[in-house]
């Protein structure tokens, strides 16, 4: 009985095309699936690509004989055309003015971070955040300008003769400001996501609006101001434009801000610059900063992210 | 119970120190909005800074005397005249070389009257003041110039001119312009957008809707979160490495049977934009696409549609404003970069307009770098000048994308 009713066809026109729910195949859909799959995966083709490019010249430098790691790391001037490699000339530029920079960035950045999202009123904000955001968007190459033809005169009647033309303090003071933007956005981001109920369980208990602010709404957002403060450093250390313009050419080991020197991206922008020939030492030891460049700032940015993921306060 | 809170203050002595827990308040809350403040006067020193070095008094020379060439007033010259001056006075060579570059027949009267300075009369600039001590110093400006220069000419000058903008790359900042540097960053610009927003927006398509949940997707997303944050020199010397070189057949167009350049040209530049705004743009592309909301897909695949059929009919077209004011960001990201240009190759002089993707190539920022890092402080000025037409072209650009987003904006 059973089998019967089961044997019944309740429709028997021949294009009647029987109900099949497993998911059919589509050659159109596979190519177009394919086809985004692949601009997807390209992102991973850049990346190695650039430590295959970087990695190779930059093997090609450190092959050379002339060049030792004793040399690289051991010794303060940098001149690959007459034998010198030692890098330390151009990171200390690069340490002094990324420090500079974080020591404007980070208190001001932090502070407007502060005050954007516990204190001002939703009419200070709608003035005061478009001028951060204005900040972000200026070209670095008009920070440069800046550095050179504002702030260095300045500082020039401040320090007088000690200060040289170009000088890492200007440099640095003004890839403060430039970073100031994105510590603070990124710092109001974390403290803004603090949920409301900590503040008015600091309020219940009689805190003023700073205590609150800086004794329970700060803690709780410093995974995200952590990772602000590491992506700002990143920043400093991969900024070019403003410290090939103002900050001077030539490598010079020094760690006096007042002096002229060139951090490894102003090495980089000045000597490719000009016209190089492929495969002399020159050529190949740009290669080799970029590469430490590249991954300095990558390490930078995954510490910053499994800072971000590691010690988020999770509520609720 | 009351043991524990005897070292809290009560009565007067709380009140006492309630003042000076406000006081410490109001200290620190007046620290933080100096903050702010510090930025808003970078920001308005950084733009007066612009503003004052653009316009102001410069003094100059006659090396000949316009009289010399003819009888007429220089700015009552016409087009005929000015015509016949520079061809019976201009060697035959620089003649016909500039004949070559544009008919002289086709130039417009104020190109010709600039050629006639530049060439003939060969201003000579003894110095350049800023607006500000051009309007308050104005009386000591005149008398130093007047002793120091007895023959030069004072006057109050605009760098920032319709000249400024039409006229191509000299090497007297007197008569330069950023004409090829516009063109040449239009044409870079263009490119970058060409390639970075299908292949952005493909990505962002793909990881939103196609990927599962694995250890690929993961390295994706993260890959590109990296990739956002890699100094821009960084991209630079990969397209050095890879456009510059490696494909130096295709970017210099030898492949296309063009001959007479190197790998340094516009095609490689862009894409080493394209791929410096990819990341940027994905990420953005990748927000426009969350925002659908799910009841849009869960519809269409309820009434037979495939994937991509909800994707093209249904998630990308309300996810397009989003994907438009995100790219329109990133293209401004890459109107103001430097560093890569630089490292990729850009050329330090141009008087020529781009004409094709394998010229030779020169950007604003470019010339706004070369003109900064001149000693004169005529080049100063025109950097300024430079400088003013690129924020104005970022501010518009940026207008367009907040109006775009207020315009089409959905809330769901």
């Amino acid at each position: 009985m059973k089998e019967e009713t089961l044997n019944i066809k309740p429709m028997e026109a021949k294009n009647f095309r029987q109900f099949d729910l497993k998911k059919k195949f589509r050659f159109s859909e596979f190519i177009i699936q394919g086809s985004l799959f692949i601009t997807g995966i390209l992102s991973i083709f850049v990346t190695v690509m650039i430590v295959y490019e970087l990695g190779k010249e930059a093997l090609l430098f450190f092959t050379n004989p002339d060049v030792t790691l004793v040399k690289f790391l051991g010794t303060t001037k940098w001149q690959p055309g007459i034998g010198q490699y030692g890098i330390w000339a151009l990171v200390s530029a690069t340490l002094v003015t990324s420090a500079i920079a974080m020591l404007i960035s980070l208190p001001l950045g932090l502070a407007s971070a502060i005050y954007l999202s516990e204190y001002a009123s939703e009419r200070a904000r709608s003035i005061l955040k478009p001028v951060l955001e204005i900040l972000a968007g200026i070209p670095t190459v008009v920070y440069g300008y800046f550095a050179l033809l504002f702030v260095t005169p300045i500082l020039k009647s401040i320090f007088g003769d000690e200060l040289q033309v170009y000088n890492m303090l200007s440099a640095g003071l003004v890839m403060g400001i430039m970073i100031l933007p994105v510590i603070s956005s990124m710092s109001e981001d974390a403290l803004h996501a603090v949920p409301r109920p900590l503040r008015e369980g600091a309020f219940a208990m009689g805190a003023t609006k700073l205590e609150t602010s800086l004794q329970v709404v700060l803690p709780a957002a410093l995974s995200g101001i952590g990772a602000a403060v590491i992506i700002g450093i990143s920043r400093a250390v991969g900024e070019t434009m403003i410290v090939a313009v103002a900050s001077g050419a030539g490598p010079n080991f020094s760690f006096n801000p007042l002096e002229a020197a060139e951090t490894m991206t102003g090495h980089i922008a000045r000597i490719s610059g000009g016209d190089l020939s492929y495969n002399s030492i020159d050529y190949t030891s740009l290669f080799a900063i970029a590469l430490m460049l590249f991954l300095v700032t990558l390490v930078l940015n995954l510490i910053s992210q499994w800072v971000v993921n590691k010690f988020r306060e999770q509520y609720e | 119970m009351s043991n524990q809170q005897t070292d809290y203050p009560e009565g007067a002595s709380f009140y006492s120190a309630l003042r000076t827990r406000y006081r410490i308040a109001f200290i620190w809350q007046s620290l933080f909005l100096s903050a702010l403040l510090i930025a808003i006067v970078a920001l308005t020193a950084l733009i007066y800074n612009v503003v004052d070095g653009a316009f102001g008094f410069i003094a100059y020379e006659y090396k000949k005397a316009p009289t010399q060439f003819t009888s007429t007033p220089i700015n009552d010259l016409t087009q005929e005249e000015l015509l016949v001056i520079l061809k019976e006075n201009l060697s035959s060579g620089a003649y016909n070389k500039l004949n070559d570059e544009q008919p002289m027949e086709e130039r417009s009267q104020a190109d010709l009257l600039n050629l006639f300075l530049e060439r003939l009369v060969r201003i000579d600039t003894k110095g350049t003041w800023s607006m500000t001590d051009s309007l308050f110093r104005g009386d000591e400006i005149r008398a130093e110039v007047a002793e120091k220069y007895p023959d030069a000419i004072l006057e109050f000058r605009s760098w920032l001119t319709p000249q400024f903008l039409v006229a191509p790359m000299s090497s007297r900042a007197e008569f330069a312009g950023v004409r090829t540097a516009i063109l040449g960053s239009l044409w870079l610009v263009g490119i970058a957008i060409l390639f970075a927003l299908p292949v952005g927006t493909g990505a962002a398509v793909y990881l939103q809707e196609y990927a599962p949940k694995n250890w690929l997707t993961r390295v994706i997303q993260t890959n590109i979160n990296n990739l956002a944050g890699v100094p821009s020199i960084v991209y630079g010397m990969l397209g050095l490495a890879l456009f510059v070189r490696v494909l130096e057949p295709l970017t210099s167009g030898s492949m296309f049977g063009v001959t007479d350049s190197n790998g340094r040209t516009i095609l490689a530049a862009g894409l080493t934009m394209g791929i410096l705004v990819l990341p940027v743009m994905i990420i953005n592309a990748q927000e426009a696409i969350k925002a659908v909301p799910d009841s849009l897909r869960q519809a269409a695949f309820g009434v037979g549609a495939t994937r991509w059929q909800t994707v093209w009919h249904h998630v990308l077209p309300n996810a397009l404003p989003g994907i438009l004011t995100g790219s329109i960001l990133a293209l401004s990201r890459a109107l103001g970069e430097t560093a890569p240009l630089i490292v990729v190759g850009a050329s330090t002089f141009i008087s020529i307009d781009p004409d094709g993707p394998f010229s030779k190539f020169t950007a604003l920022p470019i010339q706004i770098y070369q003109w900064t890092t001149r000693a004169q402080s005529e080049f100063h000025a025109i950097a300024a000048g430079a400088i003013i037409v690129l924020l104005v072209l970022l501010l518009t650009l940026n207008a367009t994308a907040i109006l775009l987003r207020n315009r089409f904006q959905r809330r769901w």
